[in-house]
């Protein structure tokens, strides 16, 4: 295993993957000739970067275009433009428009991680299969060696090898979701993606899970891809987080900058229509009027102005940029530099 | 908590098992607890701790092969009488009057608990009409009414509309008005806001809030999210394997946790207020399925105060300790 490549932070480090100009749009299609009569946009123009060893979060409600994007980074579905590139060995590849006979080698880099511990593994395989299935498929080693490789996974994530022959019934939500990892892992992925991985879970399995991917990313080196809509697991995973709204990027931060001070209004509403854990905490909170807009009928201008409160005449007519308005901080909106807006505060850990 | 007034439903030591032909699961095991009137009641736990078949228990429309094998659920009824809906005939007139006239339920899926191929309209004025006498024409305003005060837009139209053309927001509103279109005293929200995201829960919660404020009636909420538990209830109920572990004001459940699976709980949530990337302690294993229950008290395998050959030996009772608080843990006796 080569896993030296955990040092450094922030934005010294080397990109691993970035995504440019991301598009993917599914057509909807009516009558009797199938005739195309509009386009969601379920990803309309996304582009960030992930480091070499980070965590990157997107955070988003329903239907704002984040497991696209991460369907469309993963090659699982093609999107409709833009570039993914990620950093292989010196060799940049663009994984949107590699051609099909090459991607099998490039998923070894990247691996999946899914929501639902129940329905992602196959009932009628055993541990030993599931998790030994990605080596059979890229023909790694023999018998023996993918044996021991599925042992040293297994104890890698915390279950026992004697478990290997039994089927995913007889496991719990947790660690079900822990033999997910383990297939995951199991090609020496160097990004992996992450697609809710707890959000299945109880809370009191959530923080192991949540332990685990930490302590992997620690001794493994890995770049995680996280991709959640729940913000207290999300501030707690993460390095940076990007923010979606309908199909866009509003804002992308590093973490504390994110939670602390934010900069979109979209952003301010989701920190603070977060219940928090404390009776004592309760105060007046920021109701979103209306719904999340329809990525197939989407508002012009900024997507987010028919809900914010800050909106004015410019932000029904021109989408705002992504620009950087602090280190490292990038926010779509037009009114960015003027608005104070309230974040969450972050007291010293342990402060009960 | 337990002042002069009456609780208007009082839960006592009641029982609910499925009886499968692989064995008995007793999904609720003795749990006990109040409800007053005009407060809010969190129930709070994470799954196959009984919380929702409790609420099933109290509606008295637990699936079969479940049923109810103990305890009495005491409903203070308008004048002052208490009615045990245990001695109830479930499918009776008394108790489907109680069912939706005295007692409202909103329901988790708000995709999966109205009917496709009725309006919301139908499915609404079929309960006005259910419960109180009156024409349809008059149901129908009633309707409308009730849509428009859960803060529905244009209720004349959507009234019309079935349930599969509201968004999910919309959709657990229209839940709400019917589960409201008959003034019910009690309404039990079985996690009411788990299916939606969080702009919406906010405006959910918001509106149960109002709803509660202008009418006076109590909310029994049933969920796993602390979160929401600390923002919304005066008086929290923590349950465990079917059992009651703890109760007390929402203040000292969050401030002064008596029992070690309450403190366990609250230190395992990631919080949107702790600092990011540290590790979080947890709570060791998981959560037992209901046939292999452990002997004695139910959290011991898990639990960082485990006392042996007390622990799992015997099962502590739910005891008072102090000011309207209750513990089931050898640790306070």
């Amino acid at each position: 295993m080569t896993n030296g490549a955990n040092a450094g932070s922030g934005a010294d480090r080397a990109p691993l993957l970035e995504v440019k100009g991301l598009k993917k749009y599914f057509p909807i299609r009516r009558g009797f000739l199938q005739k195309i009569v509009g386009q969601v946009k379920a990803v309309d123009d996304v582009s960030f970067v992930v480091h070499h060893g980070e965590t990157l979060s997107l955070v988003g409600e329903s239907g704002c275009g984040k497991t696209t994007t991460a369907r469309c980074i993963l090659r699982a579905i093609t999107p409709t433009a833009g570039q993914v590139l990620l950093a292989d060995e010196g060799e940049i590849l663009d994984v949107a428009t590699l051609p099909k006979h090459r991607l099998r080698g490039l998923r070894r880099q990247m691996q999946m991680i899914f929501q639902d511990p129940f329905s992602s593994l196959n009932p009628r395989m055993t541990l030993a299969d599931i998790v030994g299935e990605p080596l059979l498929v890229h023909g790694v080693g023999n018998v023996t060696e993918r044996t021991d490789r599925v042992v040293e996974l297994l104890r890698l994530v915390g279950l026992r090898p004697e478990y290997m022959q039994r089927y995913p019934h007889a496991f719990s939500g947790g660690q079900r979701q822990r033999i997910g990892i383990a297939r995951a892992l199991a090609l020496n992925p160097r990004l992996v993606v992450a697609d809710e991985p707890v959000s299945a879970l109880d809370v009191s399995v959530q923080a192991q899970i949540l332990n685990l991917l930490l302590e992997l990313q620690d001794r493994l080196g890995l770049t995680y891809l996280f991709v959640a809509h729940d913000l207290s697991v999300v501030k707690h995973i993460s390095e940076r987080v990007a923010v979606m709204y309908v199909g866009r990027i509003v804002e992308t931060a590093p973490t504390e900058a994110l939670f602390g001070s934010p900069r979109h209004p979209y952003t301010e509403a989701l920190l603070s229509a977060v219940p928090k854990p404390d009776p004592r905490l309760r105060s007046e909170r920021i109701v979103l009027q209306g719904e999340v807009a329809d990525p197939a009928n989407t508002p012009p201008g900024c997507h987010f102005h028919p809900r914010c409160m800050y909106a004015q005449a410019v932000c029904k007519e021109k989408a705002p940029a992504l620009e950087e308005i602090a280190p490292e901080h990038f926010v779509s909106c037009h009114r960015a530099r003027e608005l104070s807006l309230r974040g969450v505060d972050i007291p010293v850990a342990g402060g009960v | 908590m337990q002042t002069s007034t009456k609780p208007l439903l009082s839960v006592r030591n009641l029982r609910t098992s499925f009886f499968q032909d692989e064995g008995t699961t007793k999904a609720v095991d003795g749990a006990s607890f109040d409800v007053s009137p005009g407060k809010t009641l969190g129930i709070v736990g994470e799954s196959g701790c009984g919380k929702s078949v409790t609420a099933q228990s109290i509606l008295r429309i637990v699936d079969r092969p479940g049923r109810i094998v103990g305890g009495e659920i005491l409903l203070t009824r308008e004048d002052g009488s208490q009615t045990d809906l245990v001695k109830l005939e479930a499918s009776g007139a008394e108790m489907r009057s109680i069912r939706g006239g005295d007692i409202g339920l909103v329901f988790q899926e708000p995709m999966t608990s109205f009917s496709p191929v009725h309006t919301i309209g139908a499915q609404l004025v079929e309960a006005v009409l259910l419960h109180n006498e009156v024409t349809p024409k008059e149901a129908r305003r009633r309707g409308i009414e009730a849509l428009r005060s859960v803060g529905i837009p244009k209720p004349e139209r959507r009234i019309d509309e079935y349930s599969f053309e509201l968004s999910g927001g919309l959709r657990q509103r229209a839940m709400i008005a019917v589960a409201l279109s008959c003034d019910p005293r009690l309404l039990i929200a079985d996690e009411p806001t788990t299916a939606l995201d969080v702009t919406t829960q906010a405006q959910i919660l918001d509106l149960l809030r109002k709803i509660q404020q202008e009418r006076g009636m109590a909310v029994m909420l049933i969920t796993h999210n602390l979160g929401v538990i600390a923002e919304m209830a005066d008086d929290v109920v923590v349950m465990y394997l079917g059992r009651v572990v703890e109760q007390g004001s929402v203040d000292d459940i969050f401030h002064d946790p008596k029992h070690p699976y309450t403190k366990a709980l609250l230190q395992s949530i990631p919080s949107i207020d702790s600092a990011p990337r540290v590790k979080l302690p947890t709570i060791s294993g998981s959560i037992p399925h209901p046939f292999n229950r452990p002997p004695g008290c139910p959290f011991h395998p898990r639990c960082a105060a485990f006392i042996p050959g007390r622990c799992d030996a015997a099962e502590p009772a739910l005891k008072a300790v102090g000011d309207g608080r209750q513990v089931s843990c050898f640790l306070y006796e």
